[in-house]
Order: structure tokens, then sequence, then C-alpha cells
């Protein structure tokens, strides 16, 4: 194994660091949409409960069937992985975003209100400083998730550490399997944990 | 003149059977200092976040300084009315001057008003400036914090404040002291003041005039003295009994 990689060494790293990018494109993305999706969310407590019933049976749709749905749609490759895991984010982070901005501090909540804070201010000022652990706690689990579904994305030839897993398995390749494994697995583990320490700091 | 006037207001909520207010009908002086009476659950609150649209009225109407309140929009309504919530409420993470001047920021007056309006209030709650302007409220004792509440209520210098039991969770000497205050600013300020308690000598000593509540229904609505020597019915004659049965003991146990 270690023998692989002095021999190959570009084999290994290269699947790393596009993980990484395809898991950093689909935060960027995710957190942008979420953001406006929890704008509306705010708005009425109906059409929260409804888009979180509806990103609920998405999530729940095992990612392979989802990659393959889509092929039709948006074709084989990177955009069509990070479209799903964009998707599969917004349930774990909305989530996160509208309970935590939610169970704000009730009664600062209240007061801002009644000294005469728009909705949006008391969003803005009060409600988002208020819920930025339980915002990162969402985070942290959409990078984690992200980057174990990212290696379904292989499969549909969107790079990835996932490739050395399918490669592996298909030329019954022990190095690989276990690069491919050790690494994603290794990778959602470290991350977690310093996201973790971020997390208790704030 | 009177600058609030209720007119039959009534507002039930879906969850519970009763009117949490019914058909509440008072006006209240300019200047005046009021007190609400009442025990757990008989309407304080709700009669007095009708009066700054926090909820609006099921029917009936309020008139604030000539005007129909559903008319004025919520945001300026509150903007021209002090509030202090019943549970505090400071913003914890924001300082005690940020606290303060939270809606004078938004309002985007430059830096040196800002600061300057935080110091004097702080003063006028009686808390040093510069020991306290850039705490945070958890470093705060309770009846600090409450001090910091009725000083954000006071930061647009509103013409009527609305307080909900201000001096809620305070040892008996602190709260001596700040209902002292809080009458020295009432008649420095001349303000008119809504002022909600459970408290029956609270409200006595404090009111000019006092609203006991019971079940949503405004039983009695006059100066102490007159309440004290002409109950309007049982439930208000009881309140008197049960005061005067305390007084009692600390006159039998004078030396
Ligand atoms: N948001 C609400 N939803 C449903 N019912 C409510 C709500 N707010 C108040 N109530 C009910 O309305 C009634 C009056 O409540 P309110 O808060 O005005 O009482 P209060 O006199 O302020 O009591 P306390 O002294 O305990 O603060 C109560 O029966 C209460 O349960
Ligand atoms: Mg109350």
């Amino acid at each position: 194994m270690i023998e692989y990689f002095k021999r190959h060494p570009d084999k290994v790293i290269e699947p790393l660091l596009q993980h990484i990018e395809l898991v950093l494109i689909t935060l960027v993305i995710s957190i942008a949409v979420t953001s406006v999706l929890t704008v509306i969310a705010m708005r009425s407590e109906r059409v929260s409960r409804v888009m979180n019933n509806v990103l609920a049976v998405v999530y729940s749709v095992p990612s392979l069937a989802l990659f393959a749905l889509l092929i039709p749609v948006t074709g084989l490759g990177r955009t069509s992985a990070i479209f799903v895991l964009t998707l599969y984010n917004q349930y774990l982070l909305l989530r996160n975003f509208t309970t935590g901005l939610r169970e704000a501090d009730p009664a600062a909540c209240e007061a801002a209100k009644g000294i005469g804070m728009t909705d949006m201010q008391i969003l803005y000022k009060i409600r988002l400083p208020l819920a930025r652990k339980a915002i990162f706690a969402g985070i942290r689990l959409a990078v984690v998730s992200t980057i174990g579904i990212g290696t379904i994305a292989a499969a549909i030839n969107a790079g990835g550490l996932g490739v050395l897993l399918l490669e592996g398995l298909r030329t019954i390749h022990t190095a690989k399997i276990l690069w491919g494994s050790i690494l994603s697995a290794g990778l959602a583990i470290i991350i977690n944990r310093l996201l973790k320490l971020v997390e208790n700091r704030m | 003149m009177s600058v609030i006037i209720y007119d039959k207001v009534c507002k039930r909520f879906e969850s519970s059977k009763g009117y949490a207010v019914d058909h509440v009908s008072a006006e209240i002086g300019e200047g005046e200092f009021i007190t609400i009476l009442g025990s757990s659950g008989c309407g304080k609150t709700t009669l007095l976040k009708l009066t700054n649209r926090l909820y609006d009225p099921d029917s009936g109407r309020i008139m604030v300084a000539g005007k129909d309140i559903s008319s004025v929009d919520p945001v300026e309504l509150r903007r021209s009315m002090g509030y202090v919530i019943q549970q505090v409420g400071l913003f914890p993470h924001m300082t005690i001057r940020d606290n303060i001047t939270a809606i004078p920021a938004l309002m985007k007056w430059d830096r040196k008003r800002i600061d300057d309006r935080a110091d004097e209030l702080l003063s006028l709650v009686g808390l040093e400036p510069s020991e306290f302007r850039d705490r945070y409220p958890h470093q705060l004792s309770g009846g600090q914090q409450q001090r910091v509440g009725l000083a954000r209520a006071l930061v647009l210098d509103p013409d009527i404040m609305l307080m909900d039991e201000p001096f809620g969770a305070i040892d008996a000497i602190t709260r001596l002291n700040l209902q002292n205050e809080l009458m020295r600013l009432h008649r420095e300020l001349g303000k008119t003041i809504l002022f909600v308690t459970h408290d029956i000598n609270e409200a006595f000593k404090l009111g000019d005039r006092v609203m006991v509540m019971n079940e949503g229904r405004l039983l009695q609505f006059d100066e102490p003295h007159e309440i004290a020597r002409h109950p309007a019915d049982d439930f208000v004659s009881t309140l008197i009994e049960s005061a005067r049965s305390q007084e009692h003991f600390w006159t039998e146990n004078e030396e």
C-alpha cells in the first residue's frame, strides 16, 4: 500500500485534491442556496414545514439513484454531482439554520420587536448572531456528509476519492481500495474534529 | 387630554376558552403614572402588547395620541413608546451600550451621539457608565439588567412607557430603590407610564391611578385611596383585605 503510493503518488493525491475541491465548491453553493431558502422559510412556519418535508423526502432517496436520475438532465460529470450534493445539503443545512434561528433567545427576540425592530432587523441583528452555533453545526454536518456521499459521485465521472474505490473494486486492487477508504474516512473524521473544535469555541 | 384610549378592547387566544382581555375600556391622561394590578394570567401583559401592536385586538379600538393605532405602522408605533418586557430580554451578544442604543444605531445616529446617549441613560438609571458600558448582559446582576432594560426603553425619549413587571425578580431593598428612582424619573421626565405588577403594595405606591384586572376584565380603575375606600366588587375587596392582613403583622409586631 505504501509501495503503491511511492510508485504513483499522483494517483492518490490527485483524487484527494479533486475530492476536497468538490466538497468546497458544493459547500459554497449549498450555503448560498440555503441562505435564500432560510429567509423564505423564516417568513412563514407553514412554508418552512413544507420545504423541510420535501427536502427530507429528497434526502431519503439513495444517492446512486439520484445521480442516475439526473444524468438525462445534467449529464455525466461534476455539474451533476455538485447539483445532487447541494440538494442533499439543503436538508441538513436548512433544518439547522431555521431551528437555530427560530429558537434564538425568545425574550431577546420579543424585546427586539417590542422596541421597534423590523422582522428583517431582528433576523440579522439578533437571531443570526445568536444562532451562529447551530448554523455552524449544520455546516459541519453538511461537510462531513458531502465528503461521504461525494465518493459515490465517481460513478458519474465526477472524480474524487470514489475513483480510487471504484477502480480498486473493479480490478480488485487492494492498495487502491485501502487508499480510497482510508482517505475518505480520514478526511471526514479529521474535518469533523477540526470544525467541532471551532464550534466549541463559538 | 387623554393620550391613550381603550374602547371595548377584546383579545382571545385560539388555544384558550375565555378572553385574555375582555371588553376593556379606559382613558389615560398625559403624564399619568398608571399601574396595572392583577393575579397571574389576568391579561396584564396582553393589554400592554395590544397597546404597541405586538397583538391586534379581535374587536374594539385603541387610540394613542388621537390616532387609531390600527392605522399606524407597528414599527413606528413601537419606536414612539418605550417597552420594558417582563423577561428583561437583553441581547446577550451585545455590550450594554449596544443594547441600549440598538435602535438609534439602526436609525444611523452618528457614533458620538450614540455614545453620549448611552452614557447619559446609564447615569440616569444609576449605573456608572465607565464601569458598565462595555460589559455584556451576563456580567450583570438581575437588578442591573433590569435597569439596562429601562435605559433601552428610554433611548428614543418616548412620551409613553410600557413597563411589564420591570422589577419582577428583584430583592425587596433594591426594588424599593428602583421604585423610588422610577418615581423620580416620572416627576423629572413627565412621561405617561403604564406599569404592570401583581404586587398590590407596588401598584398602590407607584400609581396615580390603578387598574385592577381579573380574568381579562377591568374591575376598577381609580386612585389608590378611592379603591381602598370603595372597592368595586368582592374580588377587589378580597385583594385589599389580603394586603391589610399583611400590614397587621407589622403593626402588631411594632416595638
Ligand atoms: N401567546 C399566547 N397564546 C395563547 N394564550 C396566551 C398567549 N399569551 C397569553 N395567553 C393567555 O392569555 C391569558 C392572559 O395572559 P397574560 O400574559 O396577559 O397574563 P398576565 O396578567 O401578564 O400574567 P402574569 O402575571 O403571569 O405575567 C392567560 O390565560 C394566558 O394563558
Ligand atoms: Mg405578564
